[in-house]
């Protein structure tokens, strides 16, 4: 195999690590959708910590994506 | 077509060299200087004529403050009010520095993990130095050590919450960097959809990235405020680990 193909499948099998970040993303939303059916009056405040999480949960995922990026073009 | 990541290029505009070590004036130092000058733009314009009855601009700079006041008292508490001030410099010139990169030709400054690892490198000495002056050495270095385990887990658990500790720069910076990153590379990317598929196909055909664009750029803005609040909130938590210890 030569390096340009092995790059390619390289930034390609690095960016799995999104699936993670998805089903991670996923959870999240269930739990704060579930918080908020049973008591709506904490909305405001369990908002807050599902869009922190949210943040720590996608940060993950760029992270894969940066592996891939670096992978096309800096390497 | 330029390569999506040509948009991060650091140029000089100014060049100055100080002892063999290249300081010069450059592009991102630009945006952070235009940083600064909007934060006390904001403010000052904010806080010019104050009154009981607050204008619109003085309510937006209320706003800020009390947004940044409730997140330190939710977080730290009565005592982490003294640390009010670092926290809500932080909070804007990261906040604006994001914003400002989502003008097109503009520079993103916090795109850059050396700026970011600065800061969040600050931050974690910073950090360190108030744990240790509060409670001395050797508290501090009970730290590592969670109450209430069996003294044998100790040999796992000591090395594991040490690395957690010293890796914190690093995921505080490496957060903010690879969210920005990634999120104007994609821009740009979908950008050159639109170049494309618009010119290879009918005006239709560069209509469904236009709109795929748009709101991304939406999602974008939200991301900008979203990575400032957790950047301010991630910091507020180390500096209560650090004034409470457990």
């Amino acid at each position: 195999m030569d390096i340009e193909s092995a790059k390619l499948l390289g930034a390609g099998i690095a960016v799995l690590g999104v699936i993670g970040s998805g089903i991670g993303i996923g959870s999240i939303f269930s739990a704060f959708i579930t918080a908020v059916g049973r008591n709506p009056e904490a909305r405001e405040h369990v908002f807050t910590m599902t869009m922190l999480g949210f943040a720590l949960v996608e940060a993950l995922a760029l992270f894969a994506l940066i592996i891939a990026l670096l992978l096309l073009f800096v390497f | 077509m330029a390569s999506p990541l040509s948009q991060f290029e650091i140029k000089t505009i100014v060049p100055i060299e100080v002892f063999g070590y290249d300081i010069s004036f450059t592009n991102s130092s630009l945006a952070m200087l235009a940083t600064v000058l909007l934060i006390i733009l904001f403010l000052s314009i904010g806080l010019k004529n104050s009154s009981i009855i607050p204008s619109k601009s003085q309510t937006l700079v209320e706003l800020s403050y009390e947004f940044i006041a409730g997140m330190i008292g939710d977080n730290i508490g009565k005592e982490g009010m003294k640390y009010l001030s670092f926290i809500f410099s932080l909070f804007m010139f990261i906040l604006l520095g994001n914003l400002l990169g989502m003008l097109p030709y503009s520079f993103t400054w916090t795109s850059h993990i050396i700026v970011t690892f600065a800061i969040s490198f600050f931050i974690f000495i910073l950090v360190t130095f108030i744990a240790i002056f509060k409670h001395g050495l050797f508290k501090f270095l009970g730290f590592f050590a969670p109450s209430g385990v069996p003294k044998a887990m100790l040999i796992l658990l000591v090395p594991i919450e040490v690395i957690s500790y010293l890796s914190r720069p690093v995921s505080l910076s490496v957060r903010l960097f690879a969210n920005m990153m990634a999120g104007h590379t994609l821009l740009k990317v979908i950008g050159g959809f639109v170049f494309v598929l618009g010119a290879n196909s009918f005006i239709i055909g560069g209509a469904l990235p236009v709109a795929f664009l748009i709101a991304l750029t939406g999602l974008e803005i939200v991301i900008a405020f979203l990575q400032a609040y957790v950047f301010a909130i991630l910091t507020c938590l180390y500096i209560n680990d650090a004034i409470h210890l457990h």
